[in-house]
């Protein structure tokens, strides 16, 4: 058995709606080894983000504990699961999300910076050559196709090297071609570097692609 | 934290580089640039009024005495390396062939006058030249009058004391003569070394002795400081600001106009900094929810943000001093043919560390809080972009802005009640435009359904925008209301200023006109073709006693009161309140209460001594005691060049047979060629040119004048440019929204429409609460602060209201019509920033 990278446990997240307390998140507890892909899929509102956010330290739960890398996400401040996010957690988003003041280069190498590494310069076009996008290093996001911008945000996820990567409907705002080609190259780097995948999609072919699969519905694991 | 500040700096250049700091760093630097070029102007500017303003002093700073000045006041003056220069003056008679005349002696040394010139001529009220140096051993310059009486001319002899001297040349006007009536006789200049020849110097002689000084005003204010503490009883220090009341009367107020156009554009900085910095914060939100989930810590974004903010204020400083220090040369360019002839002194270095310490200011004070606001933005946003940073308290979100704003107007404005009032003002003017803006959000929501789309647009704009809205009608607001208000006061002041000075302002003053004698004189001076003022009586007496009380036996604070009320004064008696005078308490007598026994006294003289309305005060004039109650106090107009006074009594009170007569004229220089004759007909007579004073002061006021004229229309530049950056901040988000309306098929005029709807809307508030806020602020300002009459114009408020309102709609259009050149599809693929 391989060992215990994320670990949820009776995860609830509950917040005032306009109707009262509305539990978006229920009872959810599981666990993710190490290398593993696991997939979280279910309808629109069924709170796969919630618990996407949640298992990232990104919110907090109402009850609950969220292990990660061995951290109580719970126990630790803001700041604290910032540090946790910098050492073992990487992101690909469904909007992309880079910053459009820097360069694809300079946005690969934002993770290596804030984690104060040597070389972030070079580790970075390495990355961004790996996504056959070297020639673009020097481009801004807004210059960039959305398929391009995705592959720079997938070479920014890696980059680091980070134990787990959480996916959140990565090909969302792609067309179907575009799309697999960077489910290709998400599944592909994934091997190589041995990352734990955490994907939340709605989309099942590309739920078929983890090893694992986990529906949620009305905010409970079914 | 090397590291921090390395990254913070390397994230900086790059949105240097892309573009992203853009409009902050255009808003600091144009207001830093903006209030260093109005500080270097008025620094070099208030540097050359002050020049001119110390020739009537013959110095920048001067100590006068009975006794001769202490040695170690000329020793402190060397020490301080400032140029120093001694007069010596005192009563005497000058004898010319079988004729002689009682004259004020002044003997000089070398360097007289450290300010001003000496203006001589070849024959008697013939226009002077300027001389150069004193006159040599062995020569004097003898005025006018002097050689009128003695019936001499240039060249002569005449003998004083024990010595004998040749006339060089006619003395018209030395610089510290002007505008004093201490001598009703002739005057003479001589050089100081032939002081001892006279003999008249002895045990008892009354004698008036003056240290002159000069140099930069740094060592002036040293030796000033030094003076404070080491003068000796009888000792009277004389500085520029009291050696001329009209001078600096002129200069208080033209000094008070800069000072709020440097507010002015100060206001305007702040609220270009403000909506900059909200740009910035609505930019940069979802970039720091980014760097928090890739693990950035609060600290490390805190410590981001205060070393950006550093870099941002020291690069906005240095570029703002660097525009300022441009547009002031530029400008000392353009007015060099207009400025006196003497260069302007160098501009100070204060404005440039003023202007770097203001971008740190202002960004502390109107960037930082919504900035640390940013570093509270949630990690979250990432995946729900609604997701904002939690509300700032309303003192953090404010608290920084007003102090800072409160710090900068006690800053300019000084201690007092304009500074409370301003302050209060202010305050009340920006909650009275929030309730506004608040109003018409509301209301815009109604309106929307009936008018037409292009409009409904627009005004759905205001409502769906609510907080921008606001604060764009703040800014706008403040905006036309800083600059209308600059802009009324502004012609208040030089047209005051100009309505002081007219081209027939008596120039010449006569004194000592006896009593039985003055219809005559006025008779003559008639027929010389000029037209004299009325006539007033002038008594010489003595302030005795405060409420009963001696007043040798009264301490005052002020060494200066205590001087003020014991030496001899100037009386007079009116039926009439004199032009230029305005009762501030108590009221004018009545026909009926003539020979009452009350007196009005000016404002000066009250506050000097203490004074109460109603106080009995007892005088001696001419032998009698009088004693009369305080009937009312005016506020005099010391610059409006006609003769005033501190004391006036009620008619019938003073018994004039015992005092002489003062009128003044305006004659042309070939009437002033008579008036030798004049003199001779009535030899009492003291006659005063004061046409060389007048000169002087016109110079300078026209000097003020065009630094009004030239700092308004800059502050006025920088207003707009400030302006347009406001209306840039919100312009991302316009060009998303115009894209989709016209991916939905609206025409471009639809779209342009609405965007002249909503800035017409907002400009039109912001003009009506600006135009109102500027026509009471400027009643206060030109009241109490500048002391000119003020006259409501409602041209300058229309002015406001039409002119705010196309403003506003104009550089909404022009910071946004770009938005509808690009094509709708590359912007809805960039999507809403």
């Amino acid at each position: 058995m391989r060992e215990c990278v994320l670990k949820a446990e009776h995860l609830t997240k509950t917040v005032d709606g306009p109707a009262g307390p509305l539990t978006i998140v229920h009872e959810v507890s599981l666990e993710v080894a190490a290398g593993e892909t696991l997939a979280v899929t279910g309808p629109s509102g069924a709170g796969k983000s919630t618990l996407l956010a949640l298992l990232a330290g990104l919110d907090l739960p109402s009850s609950g504990r969220v292990l990660l890398a061995g951290e109580d996400l719970s126990a630790l401040d803001e700041d604290g699961r910032a540090r946790v996010r910098a050492r073992h957690v990487g992101f690909v988003f469904q909007a992309f999300h880079l910053v459009p003041a820097l360069t694809a280069l300079e946005n690969v190498a934002l993770p290596l910076e804030l984690t104060r590494q040597r070389g972030a310069r070079a580790t970075a076009l390495a990355a961004l050559e790996h996504v056959g996008l070297a020639a673009r290093a020097a481009h801004y996001p807004r210059q960039l196709s959305g398929g391009e911008q995705q592959r720079v945000a997938l070479a920014r996820a890696f980059v680091a090297r980070p134990e787990v990567l959480f996916a959140d409907e990565p090909t969302g705002n792609l067309d179907s071609l575009t799309g697999a080609n960077i489910i290709e190259r998400l599944f592909g780097l994934n091997r190589e570097a041995g990352t734990t995948l955490v994907l939340v999609t709605h989309d099942p072919q590309l739920a078929a692609r983890c090893a694992r699969t986990v529906c949620m519905d009305a905010g409970r694991m079914i | 934290m090397m590291r921090t500040v390395r990254f913070a700096l390397r994230m900086l250049s790059r949105e240097w580089r892309s573009g992203e700091l853009g409009v902050l760093l255009l808003a600091l630097t144009v207001a830093v640039g903006a209030l260093t070029g109005v500080g270097f102007l008025v620094s070099r500017i208030r540097a050359a009024v002050t020049l001119q303003a110390s020739s009537v002093l013959a110095a920048d700073l001067r100590v006068d005495s009975a006794q001769p000045i202490d040695p170690a006041v000329f020793a402190a003056a060397e020490r301080d390396g400032l140029r120093s220069a001694r007069s010596i003056g005192m009563l005497s008679v000058v004898f010319a062939a079988q004729r002689s005349q009682l004259t004020d002696l002044y003997a000089v040394t070398d360097g007289y006058p450290l300010r001003g010139e000496i203006l001589t001529a070849t024959a008697p009220f013939a226009p002077g030249t300027a001389a150069r140096g004193i006159p040599p051993s062995g020569v004097v310059w003898a005025d006018s009058r002097l050689l009128t009486s003695l019936g001499a001319r240039p060249g002569a002899r005449l003998t004083i004391g024990a010595a004998t001297f040749t006339v060089g040349r006619v003395l018209i006007s030395r610089p510290d003569q002007a505008g004093t009536f201490s001598g009703l006789v002739p005057s003479l200049l001589m050089n100081a070394a032939d002081l001892a020849r006279t003999q008249l110097i002895e045990p008892g002689s009354r004698v008036h002795y003056s240290a002159l000084f000069a140099g930069s005003a740094r060592r002036v204010a040293a030796l000033r400081a030094w003076l404070g503490t080491h003068l000796r009883t009888g000792e009277r220090l004389r500085t520029i600001a009291e050696a001329s009341r009209q001078i600096h009367s002129a200069m208080q107020r033209s000094e008070r106009f800069l000072n709020l156009a440097s507010l002015t554009a100060v206001l305007l900085c702040a609220a270009a900094v403000a909506l900059a910095a909200r740009r910035y914060v609505a930019r940069h939100l979802d970039s720091v929810a980014l760097l928090k989930t890739l693990g950035a810590t609060r600290p490390f974004i805190l410590g981001m943000t205060l070393a950006q903010l550093l870099a941002i204020a020291l690069l906005t400083g240095a570029a703002g001093d660097a525009l300022g220090a441009l547009t002031q040369l530029w400008l000392v360019h353009a007015l060099r043919g207009m400025l006196a002839a003497r260069a302007l002194p160098a501009p100070g270095l204060a404005p440039a560390g003023i202007g770097v310490l203001l971008a740190f200011a202002l960004l502390v004070g109107f960037a930082l809080p919504p900035l640390l606001q940013l570093t509270r933005t949630p990690a979250l946003r990432v995946l729900r972009r609604d997701l904002d940073p939690p509300r700032a308290g309303v003192w953090l979100a404010f608290g920084p802005a007003a102090a800072l704003l409160v710090l900068l107007i006690r800053w300019v404005m000084g201690p007092g009640r304009p500074f409370v009032m301003l302050t209060l003002g202010l305050a009340a003017f920006v909650l009275a435009l929030l309730g506004a803006a608040l109003l018409l959000v509301a209301l815009a929501n109604r309106l929307r359904g009936r008018v037409g789309v292009a409009w409904r647009y627009g005004i759905a704009n205001l409502a769906r925008r609510r907080m921008d809205s606001v604060v764009q009608i703040v800014a706008f607001g403040t905006g036309i209301m800083a600059l209308s208000l600059l802009g009324i006061i502004r012609s208040d002041l030089t047209g005051g200023w100009r309505r002081t000075l007219p081209a027939d302002l008596p120039n010449y003053f006569f004194i000592n006109i006896p009593a039985e004698r003055r219809t005559a004189f006025a008779a003559a001076l008639r027929t010389l073709g000029a037209r004299p003022q009325r006539m007033l009586p002038l008594l010489r007496g003595r302030l005795r006693a405060i409420d009963g009380r001696p007043v040798e036996s009264i301490h005052f604070a002020n060494p200066r009161a205590r001087h003020f009320a014991l030496r001899e004064q100037n009386f007079t008696d009116s039926a009439v309140l004199g032009d230029g005078n305005r009762v501030i308490a108590g009221r004018w007598w009545s026909a009926d209460e003539t020979g009452q026994p009350l007196v009005s006294v000016a404002s000066e003289y009250m506050r000097w001594l203490d004074l109460r309305l109603g106080e009995p005060l007892t005088f001696e004039v001419g032998g009698n005691t009088l004693t009369v109650r305080i009937a009312s106090v005016r506020h005099v107009r010391w610059d409006s060049f006609k003769p005033n006074f501190f004391l006036v009594f009620a008619p019938g009170v003073l018994r004039k047979e015992t005092g002489t007569y003062v009128t003044s004229a305006y004659l042309t220089a070939r009437q002033a060629r008579d008036l030798a004759a004049l003199a001779r007909r009535f030899p009492s007579v003291s006659i005063f040119d004061i046409d060389a004073l007048l000169q002087d002061v016109r110079s300078m006021l026209t000097k003020a004048i065009l630094a009004v004229e030239s700092v308004f229309l800059f502050t006025l530049c920088a207003g707009l440019i400030v302006l347009l950056a406001a209306v840039h901040s919100s312009r991302e988000q316009r060009r998303f929204e115009s894209a989709m309306l016209r991916a939905l098929g609206a025409s471009r005029a639809t779209v342009a429409q609405g965007i002249w709807a909503e800035f017409a809307a907002l400009g039109a508030l912001s003009g009506l609460i600006g135009a109102a806020g500027a026509s009471a602020g400027a009643w206060y300002l030109t009241r109490y602060v500048l002391h000119l009459p003020y006259v409501f114009d409602p041209l300058a408020g229309l002015a406001a209201l039409f002119g705010g309102t196309l403003l506003v709609a104009m550089s909404g259009w022009l910071a946004t019509r770009s938005v509808l050149r690009q094509p709708p599809l590359t912007v809805l693929r960039e999507g809403a920033d």
